[in-house]
């Protein structure tokens, strides 16, 4: 696909891959084998019938590929663009045996493009209603996944969101570089046309309890998302100029802060900004880093390149864009200046020693091979725990080891009855299409259970 | 959400009240809301100082400091904050102490205004401290002085009460012999630290309302992260209420110090009038 020059866009916040043609989706569809028992499907997290919105994309019938791709994927301009889809539906494609898998995220998002530009969506048939009301709490992938699903079964549901945008890590995570907010709005947008009725700035928790909630609604689903950063827990960690990804990102992002200061935030513009991590959120990081003016934007991951849990594509792009990668390496300490400004960070050196619990090679501190990077910006990208505020104030919810919201994973539900959830409140930080995996999985539950109520 | 009145009520801080039914017949003591004036602004976090369930209404004080409380102190009656979410944050604890003594300063006074109130429901001796640098600074007296039973204030130049600061005053009622069972603060970072400097000595219970930077306020972003006792707290979730005598208050004041520059930028920008 072409892409805009590294050298460009790194001055920019548009996108980076430009898309497909018309010519050369068709191209590209025209590829596919039309399996009859297609294993790409199997591969995808929400189902969607690949050969299917394929073939009609190959035969040029654009609205129809759409509306087929929309049966089960309420957000396909968004999975088309930040779905790992080599390690799902395009790894198990069958073409890629011998050759370069067919470019199912590609062609998804040909298709939402496309649809975007012929002016308003075609909406579904109205389903009739089964006068069940639902409520979902979380306006990101997991629960704009669930209500899409919900509301076609002819449910009534209402949506909170906490922030004053909905989105969830869509609008506060991801950049606008990798995924513009307008193809939010729009997603979104179509949610509301489909009848979900969205309440934003609702912290649910405090405003309400979900004993409250339970009281209006048939049932609850949960998808809080993303909680507490975590952080290195190393000296210096609380200096100034030592952001969470989360914060880094959320200023950037939902803020606005790269347009500064027309929008109010503000973000510190580091010129040397390293990023601690090795996954996707810590391309991200790095990546806005150059955006925000960085001269260099340093990668700090204490594994090799090998173990590295980011998208091949994420890392290929940074490293086109002159992200530097400190490989086998991880601060021990932050230094900071006699304003507690942060000014260097300490390093480990490591190696690469024995397989651990994961089965990746564990790091082992070399003795003596600390070395100093001098920086003005570190962003902690090595995760978060899940929202705390479910859990904190609904005290007979069961939770896991990390604070995370026990659930059944064929239906979703949680040990309180009527209560649902899923996505990163559920499993830990994950990747947005499992977070809308569990959403549909959750939401069959949720119509399973509704609909046997006495 | 509407806004159904902004006064400024001395120079430079102001007064709100804001049509919000549902954070009315929630919000408790101590708790917080964030507030983004216009599609520009931050997420602003401040404290609610008043609520009325019947009228369906919350109040809070603001202090015109920075380009987003700029823009608030701008709106009036009938306009419509951009994004106003709520109740945030633990409550304060209300319950039988005995003898509570609150202190407030700045956009602090109507802070404890409902802690007052409450704590004095609950049969507790309220003892209110309100300082200001002069007696034309200090609001809302005759407020706290119906909710308490009794008001100390502390001006810097002496106009009204003992001439000095909050703590100043605190310290002299100790020495003097006053007891109480707890200290509850809000106000600036620096009178919160002079506060709990006060009654260290003596290991009477100081809990102090913190204040850092914070973006989502809902446990998200880790930008308000504070320590206490050796470990990062984060005060949106975990508080904003804290020992006063665990907190690491270099951490914080030099965090609450991070973006003097920016605000310069921004602030300079808004009086130019182009934003």
């Amino acid at each position: 696909m072409r892409e805009q020059p590294p050298q460009e866009r790194v001055r920019n916040n548009d996108e980076v891959p430009f898309g497909y043609s018309p010519e050369e989706a068709i191209l590209e569809a025209k590829r596919c084998l039309m399996c009859k028992n297609p294993k790409c499907i199997e591969g995808c997290p929400v189902e969607i019938d690949i050969p299917g919105f394929i073939n009609f994309i190959a035969e040029e019938k654009f609205r129809e590929g759409v509306n087929r791709l929309k049966e089960k994927n309420i957000l396909p301009a968004v999975c088309g663009r930040v779905c790992p889809q080599e390690e799902q539906c395009e790894q198990r494609c069958i073409v890629g045996v011998k050759n370069e898998p067919v470019g199912i995220g590609r062609l998804e998002r040909f298709l939402a493009d496309w649809e975007a530009q012929q002016g308003a969506p075609e909406l579904p048939v109205k389903p009739k209603s089964t006068g069940k009301k639902i409520v979902v709490v979380g306006a990101g992938p997991a629960g704009i996944t669930a209500a899409a699903d919900l509301v076609r079964l002819g449910h009534r549901v209402d949506m909170f969101e906490a922030l004053h945008e909905p989105g969830g890590v869509l609008v506060y995570g991801i950049p606008e570089f990798r995924l513009p907010k307008s193809i939010v709005s729009r997603e979104i947008k179509y949610l509301e046309d489909l009848g979900v009725k969205l309440y934003t700035n609702h912290v649910i928790g405090m405003i309400k309890s979900i004993d409250e909630l339970l009281e209006e609604y048939d049932a609850v689903f949960l998808g809080t998302g993303a909680g507490l950063p975590w952080f290195l827990n190393v000296p210096g960690e609380n200096l100034n100029g030592v952001y969470s990804a989360n914060e880094y990102l959320t200023r950037a992002n939902l803020m606005k802060a790269y347009l500064f200061p027309k929008y109010k935030t503000p973000i510190v513009r580091g010129k040397r900004v390293a990023t601690v991590g090795g996954g996707n959120v810590a391309m991200d990081c790095a990546r806005t880093a150059l955006r925000l003016g960085a001269e260099q934007s340093i990668i700090i991951y204490r594994r090799s390149m090998e173990e590295m849990p980011a998208r091949n594509e994420e890392i290929h792009h940074a490293e086109e864009e002159g992200v530097i990668f400190k490989l086998l390496s991880n601060p021990a300490a932050f230094h900071g200046d006699k304003n507690n400004w942060l000014k260097e960070a300490e390093c480990i050196q490591m190696e690469l020693g024995e397989p651990d619990d994961s089965g990746r090679r564990r790091p082992v501190p070399i003795p003596d091979a600390n070395f100093k990077v001098p920086i003005d910006v570190a962003v902690i990208a090595i995760g978060n725990s899940p929202n705390p505020l479910i859990p904190s104030t609904t005290p007979d919810i069961e939770t896991g080891r990390w604070g995370n919201i026990v659930t059944d994973p064929v239906s979703g539900k949680t040990s309180k009855a009527g209560v649902f959830a899923g996505g990163d409140v559920a499993t830990g930080a994950a990747t947005v299409i499992l977070a809308m995996g569990a959403g549909k999985v959750a939401a069959r539950g949720i119509h399973d259970y509704v609909m046997n109520q006495k | 959400m509407q806004i159904v009145e902004r006064t400024e009520i001395v120079p430079n801080v102001h007064a709100c009240k804001v049509h919000a039914p549902d954070i009315a017949a929630k919000v408790q003591p101590g708790q917080f809301i964030i507030v983004i004036p216009n599609e520009f602004s931050e997420r602003t976090p401040i404290t609610v100082a008043d609520w009325d369930i019947t009228e369906g209404t919350i109040s809070f004080i603001f202090l015109d400091i920075g380009s987003s409380t700029n823009s608030l102190a701008q709106m009036n009656a009938g306009d419509e904050i951009y994004s106003l979410t709520g109740p945030l944050g633990k409550a304060f604890e209300i319950k039988e102490y005995g003898d509570v003594c609150l202190v407030g300063g700045c956009y602090g006074i109507g802070g404890i205004f409902p802690a007052a109130r409450a704590l004095k429901e609950k049969g507790n001796r309220v003892v209110c401290y309100s300082e200001a640098r002069s007696k034309f600074l200090l609001y809302w007296n005759e407020k706290l002085e119906e909710v308490s039973d009794e008001v100390r204030y502390a001006t810097a130049d002496g106009s009204l009460g003992i001439k000095g600061h909050a703590h100043d005053l605190l310290k002299k009622d100790l020495k003097d012999g006053t007891r109480y069972d707890v200290v509850f603060a809000i106000g600036c970072t620096f009178m919160m630290y002079l506060i709990s400097q006060a009654t260290r000595p003596n290991g009477l219970k100081t809990i102090v309302s913190m204040n850092p930077i914070m973006i989502d306020g809902t446990g998200m972003c880790g930008a308000c992260r504070i320590e206490v006792d050796g470990a990062t707290r984060f005060a949106c979730v975990d508080g904003p209420h804290f020992d006063g005598h665990k907190v690491d208050w270099d951490v914080i004041l030099s965090r609450r110090k991070a973006y003097l520059e920016e605000e310069i930028v921004s602030g300079e920008r808004h009086t130019h009038g182009k934003s």
